[in-house]
């Protein structure tokens, strides 16, 4: 296992999590987030592009930002589960971005210490940038949940249905860890205490109770995905993919 | 993006000729009109429908564009179109506030766009078949809005005046951006090409269209120029957008889908060929072939997103009363 | 009847040692939710290091009727501006 492939992790985690947010771009609740949520996406796509830049670097084999984004399917993803559920609702979108905002902050803040310095460039844009997100995706929780009784119902749901997919977050793949090991990347374990303190500040304003999960899912570092990602790529891939070799 | 073709403005108005006199004098005297100000009701309820158009025009505008943004062909033209669509956005929220300050509020003008009262440009009532016209849209249909919405930063009304500059300045990235995509496709492979070619043929008359009628035919006009909220005639600026475009389309290698194009020595402009009337007029009235998609697709963003913004307003009253309890 | 979502006015701060300036407006149903709303729309481009909000509702405005009282009367008072008093070259910068 080597250190690309747990860039590759990290970096589709961020694209496939950006795609999922354009999406909403020009159908969003109101004219406010449908500008605020392409900010959030274009944060996203913006550390992808570099995670993959680097990973493709360090593997060597020529493969540039788009080859990796395009040209690989469902099976060879390795984004966690989380990011790639589907939009659902605004609840389902807010919960989502808070979840992996509180994770890739602390994450961050301590990947400006990696021993790569490509990774510590992304580590100081990224670190403040989830700042914003746990506070933009936070403060929405807070309304939904101590909201109206549908918008209470609503994000209730939505911790019902995204609780399952927090655990994986904090699992390190072998990948993974030859980068932990290598000083390239933060442990993902240790990210927990920081994640719960934000998480639980955040629900106790929004009257939320965090749900005992009985199963957390995984399988998204081994390409064991839901069915919603392989029709996320085949749409993001599919001009790309029609014209073999042609520069856009 | 917007062009002018402003269309069924009223601009009748029944006070003083003292009155009227006074406010053309200092319209004349290129002062600014003030969202306070005494106007004549014709003139506000102009500027009202027109900056509405304008704002929905920008709103119902980011659904072609959208319609690629999850399948751009590179990240970086996935985060340029991401970018762009959300200004539109941006321009349609700055446009929604200046009709703001003439007392309307967003709500009423969001339902009058869902009913299907108001209108829009009618160049978003086609729709965005290829990748190509991604480019294309950039280069005529944002060249042609430019062209319309620079002399709008000088317009008579301060608060429309003001959100156009703000537009124009973030607007002049998103013609550049589309005529460079236009040129990865038109120096690019032999099937690339030929999509910016057949997007190049479905925009180009309908954007020439964006100018609205004829001169002679425009019967708002008038009204209009002399308050300066419109500063120069539609055919005006349709003639020079053509003359623009002409050598930039050579550049690519592309050719306008119109025979009689050719360059008049005379006038020193370019004389284009008969415009088919009966299809904008059609378009307009709400016959374009993705009219009712649009509308459906904003009906539905806008229905769907009534409980969060019914939520956030009952937690701010909740945050009030505890703040008062509090206090 | 629809609700309506209150309109806030928003200023911004360039870079300090500027004084905030009026940026536009935009609608959020409380405080915070009008500053990120601020900032997501109005600081995309680097436009600023600090923003202000204010409900429109808040702002008192003068009248445009009463502009003539209110401002016309200063037209005359010219001796409150420096060049109104004639000091010789001679004197140096004052």
């Amino acid at each position: 296992m080597a250190v690309w492939e747990a860039l590759l992790e990290l970096a589709d985690d961020h694209l496939v999590l950006g795609h999922r947010l354009s999406e909403w771009c020009g159908h969003a609740p109101m004219l406010e987030e449908d500008l605020a949520l392409p900010n959030m996406a274009l944060d996203l796509i913006g550390s992808a592009r570099t995670l993959y830049d680097l990973a493709g670097t360090l593997e060597g084999k020529g493969r540039d930002e788009d080859a990796l984004a395009y040209f690989r399917g469902e099976r060879d993803y390795r984004n966690c589960l989380l990011v790639e559920r589907p939009n659902e609702d605004f609840a389902h979108t807010v919960l989502r971005q808070l979840y992996f905002a509180a994770f890739m902050k602390p994450y961050w803040d301590r990947a400006m210490t990696s021993t790569n310095a490509v990774v510590q460039g992304v580590a100081g844009k990224a670190g403040k940038e989830m700042a914003y997100h746990i506070r933009h995706a936070g403060e929405w929780v807070i309304r939904l949940g101590d909201g109206t009784e549908e918008s209470a119902r609503r994000m209730a749901d939505a911790v019902e249905a995204l609780s399952i997919y927090v655990d994986e977050l904090f699992d390190s793949s072998d990948a993974a860890q030859d980068a932990e090991k290598a000083g390239v990347l933060p442990v993902r374990a240790e990210m927990r205490e920081a994640f719960d303190a934000v998480i639980a500040d955040v629900f106790s304003q929004a009257l939320l109770t965090q749900p005992d999960v009985a199963y957390g899912q995984r399988g998204g570092r081994t390409g064991q995905h839901g069915e919603g990602l392989g029709h996320l790529l085949a749409e993001m891939q599919s001009l790309h993919r029609a014209h073999p070799g042609a520069t856009w | 993006m917007y062009s002018q073709g402003l269309i069924g403005a009223d601009g009748r108005t029944t006070e003083s000729e003292e009155f009227l006199a006074r406010f053309q004098a200092r319209i004349d005297a290129e002062e600014k009109i003030e969202p306070n100000d005494a106007m004549p009701e014709g003139y506000r309820r102009t500027l009202v429908r027109q900056i509405g158009q304008h704002a929905h025009s920008e709103i119902v505008g980011m659904l072609p564009e959208g319609n690629w943004i999850t399948r751009a062909p590179s990240l970086r033209r996935k985060a340029a179109l991401l970018a762009k669509v959300q200004d539109e956005g941006g321009h349609g929220l700055y446009l929604y506030c200046a009709a703001e300050t003439l007392g309307v509020s967003r709500e009423e003008m969001t339902e009058e766009l869902l009913s299907g009262k108001a209108k829009y440009s009618s160049i978003f009532n086609y729709p965005t078949l290829s990748w190509a016209d991604m480019g294309i849209i950039g280069w005529l249909v944002d060249g042609a809005a430019i062209m319309n919405q620079i002399p709008l930063c000088r317009c008579s009304y301060g608060p429309y005046a003001r959100a156009m500059i703000r537009v124009c300045k973030e607007e002049s990235f998103h013609q550049r951006q589309g005529y460079e995509l236009c040129m990865s496709l038109a120096f690019g492979t032999p099937e690339q090409k030929a999509m910016v070619q057949d997007a190049l043929n479905r925009w180009w008359w309908p954007s020439i269209m964006m100018f609205g009628p004829h001169d002679a035919d425009s019967q708002n006009s008038d009204q209009s120029m002399a308050w300066k909220i419109k500063r120069f005639s539609n055919d005006e600026l349709r003639q020079k957008f053509i003359d623009a475009t002409v050598p930039q389309a050579e550049y690519l290698g592309l050719t306008l889908p119109d025979p009689d194009l050719k360059w008049n020595e005379a006038k020193g402009g370019y004389d284009h060929g008969p415009i088919d009337w009966s299809e904008f007029w059609r378009v307009v009235k709400g016959q374009g072939p993705m009219a009712r998609d649009r509308i459906k697709a904003r009906k539905k963003a806008w229905d769907e997103g009534a409980w969060v913004r019914e939520a956030a307003l009952a937690h701010a009253e909740k945050r009030q009363a505890r703040k008062m309890a509090a206090e | 009847m629809v609700q309506t979502t209150p309109l806030w006015e928003v200023f911004i701060r360039p870079r300090n040692g500027l004084a905030h300036k009026h940026a536009g407006s935009i609608h959020a149903a409380d405080e915070v939710l009008a500053l990120q709303a601020a900032r997501d729309v109005y600081t995309r481009r680097g436009e600023g290091t600090s923003i202000w909000v204010v409900r429109s509702a808040d702002i008192v405005a003068s009248d445009p009727d009463q502009a003539a009282e209110n401002f016309e009367p200063t037209a005359d008072k010219i001796y409150r501006h420096p060049t109104f008093y004639d000091i010789p070259d001679d004197v140096g910068h004052m």
